[in-house]
Formats: C-alpha cells, sequence, structure tokens
C-alpha cells in the first residue's frame, strides 16, 4: 500500500492537506486514554487556495470525529453520511457508538465505489473499548495505528511523528507534538497552510480547539483601515426594518380535507 | 521553418535505433542521500542499497565517494550513471593534478562541473539518471550543493534527494543550527535515516557516514540503526474489533 497519496485533481475543491492524528495509548487504568487529532486548515482548488481557514475536523459522534483528505465534496459528503448512519444506530440500540462502527460504515462505502469516491480519512475516538485511531484509504483499506498522518503534507507530517513520538504521553505533550507535525506540513508542503486545529478527545469530554495556533497571520494590516472617499455621497443612515407580511392566526381550524 | 527538414534530426534525435544508448529509465537505484554543514566540515549519509526495481538486490553498494582532496559526493539513482560519474570526475582530478600548480580544484568547482555535464546530457536527452550531493571544505570555507538529473543545481545548509527531499528537509529545517557539533550531526543526520528507514521502501538498515573537514575525509564503516516496533496499536490492532484488520 502506497503511504502517499496523491488525488487526481478533477475539478472541484481538493483539500491536499495534512491530517495528522495522534494517539496515547495509555497503559493501565490509571489515566484515560487521550486521542487528539489534528488538521491544518487551506482548502486548494489546484494552485490557488479556495478557502484559507476551512474546517477538516468533521464531527461524527460526540466521542469520534474524523479528518478527511483529498476532494472536500467528498470527505464532508461521506462523513455526514455516516455520521447521520451512527445517530440513527444511537437511537437504535441506545448506546454510545463505537470506532469500528464507524470505521465499518465508511470502509464499506468507499470500497463499493471502487475508490472514486475520493476520501482518505483519518477516524478517531475513544469509546467503551478504548482510544482507537484508524486511517482509511480512497478504495477503502483501514489501518489501526498508534500515530497516522494523510494528504499531500502527510510525509512531513509522518517525518515528526516518526522521530518525536512515544508512548505514554501526556495531553499537553501530544497537542503540542500534534501542533508540530502539522506545522512541520503547513511550511513543508505546498498543499497544505495557515492555521491549526486541534480536537482532543478523551473518555466523556471532547475538545474542539479551532483555530489552536495561527502561525500565518496577515503581516501587514493598513493602520488607517477603510474608509469611504471624500467624494461619496451618504444619502440616508437611517435601517428601516422590513415587516413579516404574514400573519399566524392562532387557534385556526384545521385545514379541510 | 521547414517541416521536412526538421523531421529527420528530430528521428535521429529521439530514434528508435539509438534508443539503445539513451537512459530511458533507471534499472539498479539508490535511494536517498541526506548532507548536512556542521561547524568544521560536511556530513553526508547514504544507505547501501541498490535496488533492481522492487528486490533489494545489491546491499554492498557505496554511494558516498570522495572527489579529489576538498570534496565528497553522495549519489542517488542509477549506479551505473553514478560510476560513470565517477570515472569523469577521476579524470577531472587527474588533469587537475597534472597541472601540478598548487591548486585544487576546491567542491565549488566540482559542483559547477557536475552540473554542467547534467544539464548537458539533459538537453541531449539522454540524462545521466542520478541526484547528486557535493560536499566539501576549502580553505576553511564550507559548501554544500545538490545537482539533479535534469541540472537543477543549488546550494543550501542541508541538503537531500529523493525520498529525503520529503522526509528528511523538514526535519533538517527545524532542527538544524550553525555550529553543530559532530555528534550533535550525526545524531541528526540518524534520525534523518531512521525516518527513511521506516518510510521509504527503498532503505535498507545499513548505512555509511561521511565526514570532510579541512584535514580530509573519512568514511565511515557500514552500521545499521536501532528501530522500534513495541507500539501497543501494534501488538493488537484488532482489539476492539475482532475479525477485522
Amino acid at each position: 500500500m502506497t503511504a502517499s497519496e496523491s488525488m487526481p485533481h478533477k475539478g472541484g475543491f481538493s483539500f491536499d492537506l495534512c491530517k495528522r492524528n495522534e494517539m496515547l495509548a495509555q497503559k493501565g487504568l490509571k489515566q484515560p486514554g487521550f486521542l487528539k487529532t489534528g488538521a491544518d486548515t487551506r482548502a486548494t482548488e489546484g494552485p490557488i487556495v479556495a478557502d484559507k481557514n476551512c474546517e477538516k475536523i468533521h464531527y461524527m459522534a460526540p466521542n469520534i470525529y474524523c479528518c478527511g483528505a483529498g476532494t472536500a465534496a467528498d470527505t464532508e459528503a461521506v462523513t455526514d453520511m455516516v455520521s447521520s448512519q451512527l445517530k440513527l444506530h444511537r437511537y437504535h440500540t441506545g448506546r454510545e457508538s463505537r470506532v469500528v462502527t464507524a470505521l465499518s460504515l465508511l470502509k464499506s462505502h468507499l470500497f463499493s465505489y471502487q475508490g472514486h469516491v475520493s476520501a482518505a480519512l483519518v477516524l478517531g475516538g475513544v469509546d467503551v473499548t478504548g482510544p482507537h485511531l484508524h486511517t482509511i484509504y480512497p478504495h477503502g483499506s483501514t489501518d489501526t495505528l498508534p500515530f497516522a498522518t494523510m494528504g499531500s503534507g502527510s510525509l512531513a507530517a509522518m517525518a515528526i511523528f516518526e522521530s518525536k513520538y512515544r508512548e505514554g504521553l501526556c495531553r499537553d505533550e501530544g497537542i503540542k507534538l500534534v501542533a508540530e507535525a502539522i506545522c512541520s506540513g503547513i511550511f513543508n508542503d505546498l498543499g497544505s497552510g495557515s492555521n491549526v486545529d486541534i480536537c482532543v478527545i478523551t473518555k466523556g469530554k471532547q475538545e474542539y480547539l479551532r483555530n489552536y495556533m495561527s502561525p500565518n497571520p496577515r503581516t501587514y494590516i493598513s493602520e488607517k483601515g477603510y474608509s469611504f472617499s471624500k467624494k461619496t455621497e451618504v444619502l440616508l443612515t437611517k435601517i428601516t426594518p422590513l415587516r413579516e407580511m404574514v400573519e399566524v392566526i392562532e387557534g385556526a381550524d384545521t385545514m379541510e380535507e | 521553418m521547414n517541416m521536412v527538414d526538421s523531421a529527420p534530426a528530430m528521428h535521429n534525435l529521439i530514434g528508435s535505433e539509438s534508443d539503445s544508448q539513451r537512459t530511458l529509465y533507471p534499472y539498479v537505484t539508490g535511494t536517498s542521500v541526506v548532507g548536512i554543514k556542521y561547524k568544521d566540515g560536511i556530513l553526508l549519509a547514504a544507505d547501501m542499497g541498490g535496488s533492481y526495481g522492487s528486490t533489494l538486490r545489491y546491499k554492498t553498494v557505496e554511494r558516498l565517494k570522495s572527489v579529489g582532496k576538498h570534496s565528497i559526493i553522495g549519489a542517488s539513482g542509477e549506479i551505473s550513471d553514478f560510476q560513470e560519474i565517477m570515472r569523469y570526475l577521476d579524470e577531472l582530478i587527474l588533469y587537475d593534478n597534472m597541472w601540478d600548480d598548487g591548486n585544487s580544484l576546491g567542491p565549488k568547482q566540482v559542483h559547477n562541473y557536475l552540473t554542467q555535464v547534467m544539464y548537458n546530457r539533459r538537453n541531449k536527452f539522454n540524462p545521466l539518471w542520478n541526484s547528486l550531493v557535493l560536499g566539501g571544505v576549502k580553505n576553511g570555507q564550507k559548501y554544500l550543493g545538490t545537482v539533479s538529473m535534469i541540472g537543477v543545481h543549488y546550494e543550501d545548509n542541508h541538503v537531500a534527494t529523493g525520498f529525503g527531499n520529503h522526509l528528511a528537509r523538514p526535519l533538517l529545517r527545524d532542527e538544524w543550527h550553525e555550529n553543530l557539533t559532530f555528534e550533535e550531526g550525526v545524531k541528526l543526520l540518524e534520525k534523518c535515516m531512521r525516518v527513511l528507514l521506516y518510510r521509504d521502501r527503498s532503505a535498507v538498515n545499513k548505512l555509511q557516514i561521511a565526514k570532510i573537514t579541512e584535514e580530509g575525509v573519512t568514511i565511515s564503516e557500514p552500521y545499521a540503526l536501532k528501530t522500534f516496533w513495541n507500539f501497543a496499536a501494534f501488538q493488537n490492532p484488532t482489539a476492539g474489533a475482532e475479525g477485522s484488520w
């Protein structure tokens, strides 16, 4: 299996991005399992940056989040779809969703489309069986890993993980490592950029740290701000709210058959 | 332009009879080379693997060689083309020595020579299928440069070829600084080579480190890196889901 995914750009948005996941596999029952997922925020359309601050960490369940690389529409659609399926499943079973459930739903959907749904996902969550981290490739194969990266910046991020990851990292060390890996992608890969989003999932709690780091601020901002030229004629500075034309009658008769 | 005139010329350039004379694709290849400047000179690292397609065929290929008194070269890509380049360089150094004028070619000059050779071959559609790293010290000046098979060349404080560009350069950008000691430099190179060993399928766990300082060249004996495979998630990946993979 190739580690580097090259997504064919056939129009539409392409999230050639880094998704880095790093999992804290805590041994022993003293400390809860942490799971950290991170992503950058650049969406590209070929050579152009389409969205400088998009959200690549998708909600699947209260205890499961999924990062998506590849075609943006595909990652959004497939994670939304499986998220709904998981919710229905939760109602049906009355239990918290498990990560392997999301995994199976995603992999069978992607396999049946034979790789045409160009979504490379990093799925992570903490459920009753513990913390889990998986990668899912567009053709439907999956891996279970202590740390994972996907997207065009995956090699830059993986270099950081392979050299600095160790078991038994605490929450802050883990966040720092994930942020470092994503920054490596942001600064060394052209398909990744802008800010770092982090999501920390522990048993019973999740924190979505949107724009945890913004290492690419706008450097030159005019102090004067924007102002209209003096020639502009200001006609009126009163705001008139539009009035509602519909009148709702309470207690009216029901519609006739 | 008269199409009839140019057609035979084009045919000769990319003709089928002369195809056996041109390098179309590489056969026995070496993987990445990584190089850094450090306090006293240059350090290069490369493994000793020669792959024949997807087979790791040769495991004692020396891809780091010294050139004259002041330079070392590391090559990735087609091994036979590297051997050809070494013949060109040996001839170059020989002619330089024959002048016997007290002057000797420094790394910058050798790098320039290689750039011209590579670019010229590329223009004739018959490239030397290599990416080279050239480093050296002359008169206290450290120099580290790289040339690719199409003649792209530049010099920097740290360079890498092949997969090293994707996996080692980010690490070097983060952790390289001026005045690394020899031990720090070796440790940094080993870190890069270890990541390459984990993530490059054509890497072998047998590497050499070459050092060049004002005093001279040392190419180490081959040795292996320690690797770690005992992550908990690898032990029982299907713990939560029996029957999955």
